[in-house]
């Protein structure tokens, strides 16, 4: 069963096509990987399966609700049942760690004091950070800022957790941090996850299923097995970091040998 | 000459088109208002970063228009004999135009640019989005208790502003230049009326407020997410704040007085 569904999505930013013709099927109660080049329009797929972008044409199916068609209200609702990671972590300056996580359940339940705050505390015990309660955002390393908003994005227990960028600018340990987090949380809660990277390497360790977007476009979706059995150069050359390749180490465009002026 | 035309057109389109956005920014504010009870404790801490920490610009600059208006006042009302008059020329001064107008002008360059700033960088840091994922409008967390707050804040700010001014002129005219203090307060408690005078000072004030409120806001909300956006935002709200301070000034002096 497919939690999010995407048939025949474009989509265009102005003039610029970001997605022509985009299907894609994202498991239930798996960790899929969408990965592709930095430009590719990753972050802008998971704004059109959060109703944050309306696509041109095309389908957007999330939980078996058509996205792009919802009223304010439903999408609102839709969203409680999603998580959504941000790169930089995006918690709220003016509120500490605790009131950070405690903040979707205040604003989204009537839950008691006291039972807000166990729940915060277990979040936190999930990320590891419950003795990090009382800090700042400012106060806050990089990797500790992520999973106080990882923690924040499983408060209201959603069926799905989106990860945009979860490992840029992250040292090793706190990378390694993340990538069993993810995995733990997804098989514990029985999560969607959907993770967007260029990280291959780290993805890879973790997905089920892995989608690859270039040129507005799928090239390639499958188990990470499947992926690393292709025969595709684009594939290989994207897996594997290759410089040169179906994506041009020179910027197309006039001949080296017309720059050169003639002695 | 086409050029021309299509110059003027098509910044015409933009400035009816910014319009447009301001306009429903506005009203989602205004719809916004029903969510106050709830978000009565972002508004007081919104009080106190727009209102408190605008005190000491306010008080040290009513301290000294106060005391210029009198040093010059009674330069002026000297020579006619009249420095009895000086405390209700300074009061008038203050009350009609110099009290809002200042203190707005302050706010704008204070509070307002501070409140474009700070909602470009919860933009640029993805805060807003990320109010949006959790189902929460970020016009009724972020916009709406900063809006409420700072139309609160002014009519209040410049209320000190007059009364710190007065002090000031009380100190150079009565107590530096020896103009008589019964004289001083007394003309200007004959003299200064609570409805003409007072009333319409703070219609003013309020006016101003929520010029510099919508302006700060919705610059900040719409500013481009990057550093250099978030500047241009801010300088953008200064400008277009003081500008707008002066003609609505001139446009209710000329609806309140005449």
């Amino acid at each position: 069963m497919n939690a999010i569904e995407l048939k025949h999505v474009s989509f265009n930013r102005g003039n610029r096509v970001i997605f022509k013709d985009v299907t894609m099927q994202i498991p239930q109660g798996k960790v899929t990987a969408i990965l592709g080049p930095s430009g590719t329009g990753k972050t802008t797929l998971l704004k059109l399966m959060t109703g944050q972008e309306v696509p041109l044409s095309g389908e957007v199916k999330v939980l078996n609700t058509s996205v792009p068609n919802l009223k304010t209200k439903a999408l609102l609702a839709l969203r409680r049942k999603m998580g959504f990671l941000f790169q930089s972590g995006a918690l709220l300056t003016d509120l500490n760690v605790f009131e950070n996580v405690a903040f979707p359940l205040r604003e989204q339940t009537q839950l008691s004091e006291g039972l807000i705050q166990n729940l915060v505390a277990m979040k936190l015990q999930a990320v590891g950070l419950r003795n990090a309660a009382k800090l700042m955002p400012s106060e806050l390393s990089g990797g500790m800022a992520r999973r106080v908003a990882l923690a924040r994005a499983i408060a209201l227990e959603p069926e799905i957790i989106m990860y945009d960028e979860p490992f840029t600018g992250q040292d090793p340990i706190s990378m390694g941090v993340l990538v069993k987090l993810i995995r733990e949380l997804t098989d514990s809660m029985g999560l969607t996850s959907v993770v967007v990277s260029h990280d291959v390497a780290e993805v890879l360790s973790i997905a089920d299923h892995v989608v690859i977007l270039s040129d507005g476009c799928v090239i390639a979706q499958g188990t990470p097995a499947e992926l690393e059995a292709s025969g595709s150069d684009w594939v290989k050359q994207f897996l594997h970091g290759n410089p040169d390749g179906p994506v041009p180490f020179h910027m197309p465009g006039q001949h080296y040998s017309e720059d050169l002026v003639a002695q | 000459m086409i050029k021309l035309i299509e110059r003027i057109g098509r910044s015409t389109i933009a400035m009816t088109e910014s319009l447009g956005r301001a306009s429903l920014f506005l009203w989602m504010i205004l719809v916004g208002l029903n969510t106050f009870v709830a978000r009565v404790s972002d508004v007081t801490r919104q009080l106190f970063n727009t209102g408190v920490l605008s005190l000491p610009i306010i008080m040290v600059s009513g301290l000294f228009v106060g005391m210029v208006l009198a040093l010059q006042g009674y330069n002026t009302l000297k020579d006619f004999g009249a420095e009895d008059a000086l405390g209700v020329m300074v009061a008038l001064s203050m009350v009609r135009e110099l009290g809002p107008v200042v203190a707005a002008l302050l706010f704008a360059g204070r509070a307002g640019s501070s409140l474009t700033a700070e909602i470009g960088l919860m933009k640029t840091t993805e805060q807003l989005s990320a109010l949006e994922m959790m189902a929460v409008n970020p016009v009724h967390r972020v916009v709406m208790p900063r809006f409420v707050a700072a139309i609160v804040a002014l009519p209040l700010l410049t209320l000190i502003f007059m009364s710190i001014g007065m002090l000031g002129a009380h100190l150079v005219g009565v107590v530096w230049l020896g103009v008589d203090a019964g004289a001083f307060w007394g003309q200007i408690e004959r003299s200064v009326d609570w409805h003409e005078d007072i009333l319409n000072g703070m219609l003013k004030s309020i006016a101003f407020a929520f010029a510099v409120a919508w302006i700060a806001l919705y610059q900040g909300y719409e500013s481009i997410p990057t550093s250099e956006g978030v500047g241009r935002s801010t300088t953008r709200t200064v400008v277009q704040a003081s500008l707008w301070i002066l003609g609505l000034d001139f446009v209710l002096t000329a609806l309140m007085f005449n």
